[in-house]
């Protein structure tokens, strides 16, 4: 079955906003970590998320066939134009909320580029192996900082509660689906992210009960980032900083 | 143009040391996945370790320069990502070089054999992650001296 360009386009750019956006986030940590050892991790699973973003934005710009690329990507769109779900533009917090968010988002991305290797899609399952490797180092270590600091002292352990707590509505949003998700699941390049959430459950269910911690009740999910219905105030700041210098000086080249 | 012979090219990469690690080549580093020569033109593809290791864009820039060097003009690099590379590809050379020079080359349990400094067995891991991507970094508890690790990916 062929897949429609404009959905893939869509697809492509839910994966590297994903990617660009917390990576982006992750960097603001840049020399303001509480040790070193947590500064150098962070910044180096910033630069992961960079790189897969470079893999995930430049196939977009290339079935977009505009002759842009993935710089063009990220620097010259707007706010309305992103694609990445709520949770990774919310804003750091303390390192606890950091790292808690990190872990929501590492265990998705774990559960999904399992299923992306074996895309129909050559070059989607290609990016899906290659970042695999990473997301492996970083699901494992953000698990265990979450261990560490839930089930830690009880200064920790109250943070990390209410940063589970704070982010909790919004993890709802990575397992929706619509139309663009229809048509990826149909052409085989990506499975329905709402079959994955029970195997994401189980995996984060463990990680949070080792790590002491209750995980809410409720099920509402704050939601309009990865259709791009509504993004939160959030995402705007950061971009003024991350764009800001082709903003300053148009066209800029390094 | 000079011409040359594929054999010739790979002998040239073989000259290339890795920008962060220059005690390893690129070849030895097991990057270099292809060379071909298509009429005039050198194709190299090269695949990344780490998908946003800055060295990539400089690896890239080296290896043009050399081929331009040896004589070459026209010259393709091409990045290769499938199949993505592992610490597999790394030569036995490589890893002698790597302990030698103080970091601990990669293994399939996960972690560093021995210390590359003592040869000590008593390790610990202090951070998953290092001064490149590619690393991580442990102490030895029998020397006390911290060292990298070269992840097995």
């Amino acid at each position: 079955m062929s897949v429609d360009k404009q959905q893939l386009l869509q697809f492509l750019l839910r994966q590297g906003d994903n990617t660009l956006v917390l990576g982006h986030r992750v960097s603001e940590w840049c020399g303001h970590s509480p040790i070193l050892e947590e500064d150098i991790a962070l910044a180096n699973t910033a630069l992961d998320l960079i790189g897969q973003t470079q893999m995930w934005l430049g196939y977009a710009a290339e079935v977009q066939g505009e002759g842009k690329t993935a710089d063009d990507l990220a620097f010259l769109r707007d706010a309305w134009d992103f694609r990445n779900v709520l949770l990774v533009e919310m804003p750091n917090g303390d390192f606890g909320q950091t790292l808690l968010r990190q872990f929501l988002f590492d265990a998705f991305q774990s559960v999904l580029m399992g299923r992306l290797m074996k895309s129909s899609d050559e070059q989607v399952a290609a990016i899906a192996a290659k970042a695999s490797k990473e997301i492996a180092y970083h699901v494992e270590r953000s698990a265990d900082t979450v261990v560490g600091l839930g089930d830690g002292t009880e200064e920790s352990h109250d943070r990390m509660q209410a940063a589970l707590e704070y982010l909790w509505p919004y993890a709802g949003e990575m397992f929706e689906s619509d139309d663009t998700d229809a048509a990826m699941a149909a052409a085989g390049v990506a499975p329905d992210p709402a079959g994955l959430r029970e195997e994401y459950d189980a995996l984060i269910g463990k990680v949070l009960g080792e790590a002491t911690l209750t995980i809410p009740d409720s099920r509402y999910n704050h939601k309009g980032g990865r259709n791009g219905a509504m993004h939160t105030e959030h995402l705007g700041h950061l971009l003024t900083s991350m764009q800001w210098l082709q903003r300053a000086y148009p066209g800029c080249e390094w | 143009m000079t011409s040359a012979s594929v054999e010739q090219v790979w002998e040239w990469l073989e000259t290339i040391p890795d920008p962060e690690i220059p005690v390893i080549t690129i070849v030895d580093l097991g990057i270099i996945r292809n060379v071909e020569l298509h009429d005039e033109t050198c194709v190299v593809s090269v695949t990344p370790t780490y998908s946003g290791c800055p060295a990539t864009s400089m690896i890239n820039m080296d290896i043009e320069t050399k081929l331009r060097d040896c004589g070459l003009d026209k010259i393709e690099i091409k990045q290769q990502l499938a199949p993505a590379w592992t610490t597999d590809w790394m030569t036995d050379k490589a890893r002698d070089a790597l302990e030698k020079y103080g970091i601990a080359p990669p293994q399939p349990a996960g972690g560093p054999k021995r210390c590359p400094r003592c040869g000590g067995d008593h390790l610990e891991k202090l951070s998953q992650f290092g001064s490149t991507p590619c690393k991580a970094q442990w102490r030895c508890q029998d020397c006390l001296e911290p060292f990298e690790y070269f992840k097995c990916i």
